[in-house]
């Protein structure tokens, strides 16, 4: 596979990162370097074998329904960029997801 | 041309768990913003997920009451999206190996019982809650991770869905069997319990879906039944003017407005960039777990509905809405009991009398002073003849606002019935006596002259006098 | 008394006898520091004040005599991606350079009930993506051995201990970074098998790959460092729930012992010839300590790399994606809305590294890829466990290669980050397959430190241990460069 730099870009804004015109060359570069490099697992024989999800074999690993000391607000917002009244505050918030 | 309507739900239910699903932080609703949060919740660095046994209980609890098959295999995924309310960038749920599937909800409509078909219910965590102020440049978003990371089961119907008023139906009726296995409080003003719509038409008796719209903020049953309303007459306009959806869409319902606004274009799964979370190892549910939780869950209220029907002769309508919710099931069954007589005079009782005070009131079952024996006792009352049906009433409404018992209310306010022969004679002489024109009519083929008179003795006697026999005495004394 | 150059049994005997105070150690290397960070830059920040403070507590412990531990009084550098409550947590980023943590990790609160004195948190790669701390927000580690040279991935905590600015170090491995650093510094670094130690409080980059493990000079130092941070955690779903087997008696001998020797990790691999001669000197040392040979065969080696690089990058990307500006961290100065905040903040946030990672992990992700990328590198996963399993049944323990050469010139490699990956061709397998593997010195190259990779089954740590101990009196312990000042 070979990535166009407009499919970088494309990648980089489904990513929230806003690379510069140099960043997008050199990286379209670089990443294409490394998919050539991988390009090589198409070749193996996976018929029949089971995708690893997890390395080891657990299962149901739970905690009881019990309530922990949340932190105090002001812990929660110490590291905030910005904060206001107890809410952490950011630009305005356009549409509902 | 003729369309057919096709609706689908997707229901949001915030689980009642004591703590949140994947940490430990409290899950009641109503603190201080921000201060029901750890590094977990708030997607701190290094922060990991562990699974809530309870909300999985909770998740089959669920499955169970709605007839799901409850995966014995099922994992969590990421599923990838950017917004200021997602600590993390991701939002932990399931995706291809939901806990619950294939199961159903019975609603009784007009035309009778439809069977929906529910497709799964999965597990997932909450977002936050974010308040907005002001707009343009100056605007600025406020958030509140209290809610995050709560657990939260979504519950997604099959298509089968063919009117808004049989959507209202179906969510109300969903409501009432979660409050009622008690996994959720279901409260939409809260949060607790969310629907978004998806709506398509089609030409009558077509086997393929249109392209359908989802809809967003449907804050209430009324706006959900509103806006699918005003939807499927959009859509039908679009039809028939030769102009179909070009793509799916999602819209929002403007309540101030009343119709639907477009939003947006509608994402794919691809676009979440879902994967099996690396943190969080399956869950494997066994026949024993499934059997336990089906021990521990309630009668539910279809089948209390049929038992209603059958064991007390209840006609259909009845017995839905007396099974409609736990605790006005728990108090009708408990009057029964307590009474021993005619059901269908509890079922009235309950329904007619009981649902008129709480509504008025605003109030719910449980917070209400009377209890089954007392409402029982009074009923007794009348049958014993102490009081009439129409002084029970009054009796009744004192019994809700004060919570003494009926004997006590019966006593201190003179209620007790007359039944005395000449007692009754006696205020029907005088009545006769002092409505001559009543009585020329009366006389002169007016039947209906003798209600009034018959009204003139209970006022007499201050609604004491024992209807029945007022009745037929004054016939008699004026047949003299 | 020179202070810094013990190692952790004879500081121990030290505090124990009394010769020594655990504020007088931790001053040593405090002092140390001073004069050898500045140029190694090992320390992205040094406790001084915290440091003190703990091992004075340590003092008292020692004194009243209850709930002393092999760590009491001692101090350990941590890894700067192992949040430390109340103190910067930077994972070598600007995104993170001003985060202070509300919480410690698992692994720093063993340490602080163990009563070891946190002296300060090392430098490594931006969130560990790398080889060789180039991509550190906070310049480069420098090799004790050469300061020309890059010191590997854990780097900062490699040459922190190497140096003698500390004497034990926790370090994160996600696809050889800790073992790497090790060898290329000259000391002993171990990979705990998958789900032996707490991932909680490890800010995460290949979530099923990485384990953070311990940095000493001394197989018997690493060991003691890592009884001390392994075992179950509620707070780590992935975290085995059963307590970590007895690691006692590691003096044990190891004659008898059957040794695999991968075929494709010495032929067709781009080994430098003087390392492929010191590791195969070093498997004659161990048979004629009584060890049995015999090649075996891992023919996924072929596709290990390619899968850990896209696995890595799914997992890192998304790992990666909460570093918004939102809640805590960097955050752009220049934004107006949502969106310019995201993309601001990431794009001035995060190094090139990091970003071509995320890049690629949701290109990884994405529909069109899953299964061709994703799915199929989970399956050959599948396919080197497969082969390592089928190893390990005619051999106890598999001894290789942990770099290719020298450690590479600061700037050599950074443009080209496939040059990059390529140097944990050797050590990736450990981390998709979940196996402990470690590094222990080998002897110098050209005058610099070669290690040897020694790799077993799940719950063979005791019998890796065994042998590194052994090994590590054929190389002889490597003197630190620096203490000849």
């Amino acid at each position: 596979m070979v990535l166009e730099k407009e499919e970088v870009k494309d990648l980089a804004g489904l990513a929230r990162l806003e690379l510069s015109t140099e960043e997008i060359t050199r990286f379209t570069g670089q990443i294409n370097d490394i998919l050539q490099y991988v390009e090589k697992i198409k070749e193996v024989p996976v018929e029949g074998v089971e995708p690893t999800i997890h390395i080891l074999p657990l299962t149901n690993v739970f905690r009881e329904d019990e309530v922990r000391p949340s932190l105090d607000k002001d812990t929660a917002l110490a590291n905030a960029p910005q904060q206001e009244e107890g809410f952490f505050r950011v630009p305005r918030v356009l549409e509902e997801n | 041309m003729a369309y057919e309507t096709v609706i689908g739900l997707e229901v949001h239910v915030e689980l009642k768990t004591a703590a949140k699903v994947f940490c430990g932080c409290d899950a009641r609703f109503g603190a201080e913003a921000n201060t029901r949060t750890c590094p977990g919740c708030l997607g701190f660095p290094g922060s990991l997920p562990v699974l809530n046994k309870q909300a999985v209980n909770f998740t089959i609890m669920a499955g169970l009451a709605l007839h799901c098959r409850i995966a014995p295999f099922s994992r969590f995924h990421r599923k990838q999206y950017f917004y200021p309310d997602l600590p993390g960038a991701y939002q932990i749920s399931q995706y291809d190996l939901p806990l619950c599937e294939k199961g159903r909800l019975e609603i009784v409509t007009p035309e009778g019982k439809r069977t929906i078909g529910i497709n799964r219910i999965h597990l997932e965590e909450e977002a936050g809650r974010t308040y907005h102020s002001g707009s343009g440049p100056e605007g600025y978003s406020l958030l509140d991770h209290n809610r995050s990371g709560l657990g939260l089961i979504e519950i997604v119907s099959e298509p089968d869905l063919r009117s808004p008023a049989e959507a209202r139906t179906y969510l109300e009726k969903l409501q009432t069997i979660l409050q009622y296995i008690e996994v959720s409080d279901c409260k939409m003003e809260e949060g607790s319990f969310r629907c978004d719509a998806n709506i398509s038409l089609r030409p009558v008796g077509g086997k393929d879906f249109g392209r359908r719209v989802e809809l967003k903020n449907l804050n209430s049953f009324k706006a959900i039944q509103a806006a699918l309303e005003y939807e499927e007459g959009r859509q039908s306009a679009l039809l028939d003017a030769g102009t179909p959806l070009e793509r799916e869409e999602s819209r929002a319902w403007d309540e101030t407005r009343g119709s639907t606004v477009f939003m947006r274009p509608k994402e794919k799964a691809g676009d979440y960039r879902y994967f099996p979370d690396p943190d969080l190892v399956p869950v494997v549910v066994d026949d024993g777990w499934v059997e336990k939780v089906r021990q521990s869950l309630p009668e539910l209220p279809e089948i209390k509905r049929e038992r209603y029907i059958k064991e007390y002769g209840l006609p259909l309508y009845d017995a839905d809405v007396l099974s409609s919710s736990r605790p006005t099931a728990e108090f009708f069954e408990a009057v029964v009991k307590a009474y021993g007589g005619d059901v269908k005079v509890v079922s009235n009782w309950v329904m007619v009398e009981l649902a008129r005070l709480l509504n008025m009131e605003k109030m719910e079952l449980p917070a209400a002073k009377i209890t089954p024996e007392s409402l029982a006792g009074l009923l007794k009352m009348v049958d014993e003849g102490t009081i009439s049906g129409k002084i029970a009433k009054t009796v009744f409404t004192e019994m809700f606002y004060s919570g003494k018992k009926p004997r006590q209310i019966v006593e201190e306010k003179g209620l007790v019935q007359i039944s005395d022969k000449d007692l009754i004679t006696a205020v029907v002489q005088k009545v006769i006596a002092g409505n001559p024109d009543s009585v020329a009519d009366y006389r002169g083929g007016k039947t209906k002259a003798l209600g009034f008179l018959v009204g003139q003795v209970m006022k007499e006697t201050r609604g004491r006098a024992n209807p029945a026999m007022a009745n037929t005495l004054l016939r008699e004394e004026l047949d003299k | 008394m020179e202070l810094c150059t013990m190692c952790l049994g004879e500081l121990r005997k030290a505090l124990d006898n009394k010769e020594a105070s655990s504020k007088e150690i931790t001053a040593a290397f405090l002092k140390r520091i001073r004069g050898f960070n500045p140029e190694l830059n090992a320390l992205v920040t040094v406790t001084e004040e915290e440091a003190l403070a703990a091992a004075g507590e340590a003092d008292t412990r020692l004194a009243r005599g209850n709930g002393v531990t092999p760590l009491t009084g001692i101090p350990v550098a941590v890894a700067d991606n192992i949040c430390t409550q109340g103190v910067r947590t930077t994972c070598s980023s600007r995104m993170l350079e001003d985060f202070i943590p509300p919480y410690d990790a698992t692994i720093v609160s063993r340490l602080k009930q163990a009563g070891a004195v946190l002296i300060g948190k090392t430098n490594l790669d931006e969130f560990a993506a790398g080889t060789s701390t180039e991509y550190s927000r906070f310049g480069p580690a420098r090799n004790p051995w050469d300061v020309n040279r890059t010191p590997g991935g854990a780097g900062g905590a490699a040459a922190a201990v190497a140096a003698g600015l500390a004497p034990l170090a926790v370090g994160s491995d996600t696809g050889g970074s800790l073992r790497r650093a090790a060898a290329f510094c000259g000391i002993t670094g171990i990979k705990p098998a998958y789900g032996r130690v707490s991932r909680y409080g490890l800010a995460a980059l290949g979530s099923s790959l990485e384990q953070a493990g311990p940095l000493a000079r001394r197989v018997d130092d690493a060991a003691a460092l890592y009884r001390v941070i392994a075992g179950p955690d509620p707070y780590d779903t992935t975290c085995l729930p059963t307590p970590v087997e007895d690691l006692d008696r590691l003096e044990e001998g190891i004659d008898g012992l059957k040794i695999g020797i991968p075929r494709e990790y010495f032929t067709g691999a781009e080994l430098l010839p003087e390392m492929k001669n010191l590791l195969l000197s070093t498997v004659k040392s161990l048979e004629e300590m009584g060890v049995r040979t015999v090649e075996v065969s891992l023919p996924s080696t072929r596709y290990a790399l390619a899968a850990h690089i896209l696995l890595a990058a799914a997992e890192g990307g998304s790992n990666l994606a909460r570093y918004d500006g939102v809640r805590y961290g960097y955050r752009s100065p220049e934004t107006k809305d949502i969106f310019s905040l995201y993309t601001k903040t990431r794009q001035e946030g995060f190094g090139d590294e990091v970003k071509r990672r995320i890049i690629t992990g949701t290109l990884v992700l994405s529909t069109e890829c899953y299964n061709d990328y994703y799915l199929r590198a989970q399956k050959i996963r599948t396919l080197v466990i497969k082969d390592f399993s089928k190893a390990f049944s005619g051999c106890d323990l598999i001894l290789a290669p942990v770099n290719s050469g020298l450690p590479p010139k600061v700037g050599e490699k950074r443009s080209n980050p496939l040059d990059m990956y390529l140097e944990e061709y050797f050590t990736v397998a450990a981390n998709l397959t979940g196996i402990p593997a470690l590094s222990v010195p080998g002897g110098l190259v050209d005058g610099l430190p070669a290690g040897v990779q020694l790799m077993g089954p799940a719950g063979a740590e005791r019998t890796l241990l065994r042998v590194a101990r052994r090994l590590e009196t054929v190389a002889g312990e490597l003197l630190i460069p620096a203490r000849k000042k």
